[in-house]
């Protein structure tokens, strides 16, 4: 019998804590996915961000560093510039990349380093309980948006793909969605090919995964994966804003 | 390397140290008065292979010194005051994930912006922990740029050996002023085998995770508590000061960096007055030389503490000594115009002197 489906070798086989419909599991599989697809996880080092990202260590069965909130980026810089034969990625969320790590993302991939950036993209803070994130939508009502987001005093959702797609040092700009079988294919393709760039040493590669967070979103997960498609799609069009290299 | 007698900067040296000490990564924002070290391997790094890299603040300098150490590679970033502040975050969590890693702080007059005259209101920063949650780095403070170099290199085998972070605390005269020094080779060190480093999982090998995070029932105790015993053993094997004349002093004057180098010349002009006047100067401030302070105290209970500050140390040399000994105090806190000459310490020893009861 030929087995068509199986849990990815850089995977360990534990259980999770994310919530029922959390979609860091499907990324967090898309990722392990890559890298056994590539041969990678021997020598990859994950970088773990603050969030429900931070127990990355717990699911992939691959040497780990925890940084500081929003501070991954400058982390694999210093990992990836001291060992530039290992690959190195960072999982954050958007919390920690747009909000306090702006700046370290900005800096990092206008630098061009040689690595894969996975930013999860679920528009609110998930480990803290659901506050106003920067990219929280217009009107969306978190913990501390009690009466929606208010872009005259919070201003607009970063759209962080779009962003750093100027930047002459980014090789590779996506945004991809798991709302849906295609979607999660075309999320695969992306991030296949982020981590393909850093093998080939072509820069900087960044993967925005919008993900469905039910619990703070205060929906099922089915009614979550519909709002992906309704309200965050249609405000963070998925996409590759940048492509510099052919595989 | 460069070797035998050079004429460089405290800066330099340092910079020169850490290259000797096999520390090709380097990642710093500029800031006076340690610019020096920056630009110095800035030009000399990437000549051998090594990394030099400008971050866009101390806040990434130091988690980049975090990654590259997190892989097993040493490491240094450098800064001043207000740089240092930043870097409280990424220490914490270099100090929790235990972490080697070098950072030099060439102290500047603060708080705020304050000013780029040398200081040493930075000691309570440096040795009681200057980030959050409670924890020691080793902090060693050199008096001469032949220190500068010494002790740079120190730092790199204190923290590899300990996983401790180490800050070498200079001040701006210390960085600034140029000596002559002789540039030695590293020395042949037993170092202990980075296992732990993250270097990628090979098929069977066991998982290397770099973290602070412990949420286990007890782990954050049992953390807290298996810190403090290797806290406890750098106490009693890496104390590390220089006693100067204090066999039949009557007064022993305290002081670390550039306060004990004008010190010591104040010492001598009292001793060529006939006054019985030693110098105790602690070389490590984290550990704290205690049981040197104690022993001292057992024979002379006299002491002067000299800071420019308005005393931090002093608190340390207070705890150390005998219960008896009377600890005073002279302080000149930072800034333009602030810092004492020799004579000016020599007429505070001589007043001194004057308070203390007649010996009959």
């Amino acid at each position: 019998m030929n087995q068509v489906f199986k849990r990815p070798k850089s995977l360990k086989y534990v259980q999770s804590h994310f919530c029922p419909g959390c979609q860091h599991g499907s990324a967090h599989r898309l990722v392990a996915e890559a890298l056994d697809d590539l041969g990678l996880s021997a020598i990859t080092i994950g970088v773990a961000s603050v969030g429900c990202s931070v127990f990355l260590y717990e699911y992939f069965d691959i040497d780990v560093i925890e940084s500081p909130h929003g501070r991954a980026p400058a982390v694999a810089t210093g990992a990836k510039r001291a060992r530039p034969d290992r690959i190195i990625f960072t999982y954050q969320g958007d919390g920690d990349l747009a909000a306090i790590g702006m700046s370290e993302i900005i800096h990092a991939s206008n630098r061009g380093e040689d690595i894969t950036v996975i930013f999860v993209n679920n528009t609110t803070f998930g480990m803290t309980g659901g506050q106003m994130a920067p990219t929280t939508l217009s009107g969306q009502k978190t913990s501390t948006s009690p009466y929606g987001r208010d872009i005259s005093k919070d201003g607009s959702p970063f759209k962080m793909a779009e962003l750093l797609s100027n930047f002459d040092g980014v090789a590779f700009s996506a945004r991809v969605a798991l709302n849906t079988p295609k979607n999660v294919l075309l999320a695969k393709n992306a991030i296949l090919n982020s981590f393909r760039y850093q093998v080939e040493r072509k820069g900087f590669a960044f993967v925005e995964v919008l993900a469905a967070c039910p619990t703070n979103w205060g929906v099922t997960p089915l009614k979550a994966n519909e709002r992906v498609a309704q309200d965050l799609i249609p405000y963070f069009p998925l996409g590759i804003f940048k492509n510099t290299a052919e595989f | 390397m460069q070797s035998g007698k050079l004429f460089i900067k405290g800066n330099e040296a340092v910079a020169l140290a850490a290259i000797e000490a096999g520390c090709v990564h380097y990642f710093g924002y500029p800031i006076t008065p340690q610019s020096e070290i920056p630009e110095y391997l800035a030009r000399e790094l990437p000549k051998i292979g090594g990394q030099f890299l400008q971050a866009e603040s101390e806040t990434a300098a130091i988690n980049m010194l975090l990654g590259a150490s997190a892989t097993g590679v040493r490491s240094m970033t450098s800064s001043s005051g207000p740089g240092i502040s930043l870097m409280q975050e990424g220490i914490s969590y270099m100090a929790g994930s235990e972490l080697p890693g070098v950072i030099v702080d060439v102290m500047r007059s603060g708080p705020g912006l304050g000013g780029i005259d040398a200081s040493q209101a930075d000691y309570f920063q440096a040795t009681h922990g200057g980030g959050h949650g409670g924890y020691h780095i080793i902090v060693l403070a050199p008096c001469s740029v032949q220190e500068m170099y010494d002790l740079t290199m120190l730092a790199f085998d204190l923290s590899d050996i300990y996983r401790i972070p180490a800050m070498v605390l200079a001040d701006a005269v210390i960085g600034q002023m140029k000596e002559s020094i002789v540039a030695h080779p590293r020395p042949a060190t037993l170092l202990p085998e980075k296992s732990w480093a993250v270097r990628g999982k090979e098929e069977g090998q066991s998982q290397n995770i770099v973290k602070s995070l412990q949420l286990g029932d007890g782990e954050m105790e049992a953390f807290h508590w298996k810190m403090h015993a290797r806290y406890q053993s750098l106490s009693l094997n890496e104390c590390r000061w220089e006693e100067y004349l204090t066999s039949d002093a009557e007064l022993i004057v305290t002081a670390f960096g550039s306060a004990a180098r004008i010190a010591k010349s104040a010492v001598e002009m009292a001793r060529d007055s006939g006054l019985k006047i030693g110098l105790m100067r602690p070389i490590s401030l984290y550990p704290f030389p205690q049981a040197a302070y104690r022993s001292l105290s057992e024979r002379c209970k006299n002491f002067l503490d000299i800071e420019l500050s308005t005393g931090q140390m002093i608190n340390d040399v207070k705890l150390s000594v005998a219960r008896d000994t009377e600890v005073f105090f002279y302080g000149r806190p930072p800034g333009t115009g602030s810092l004492p000459d020799p004579e000016e310490l020599f007429q505070h020893i001589k007043s001194t002197l004057w308070q203390l009861p007649v010996q009959v």
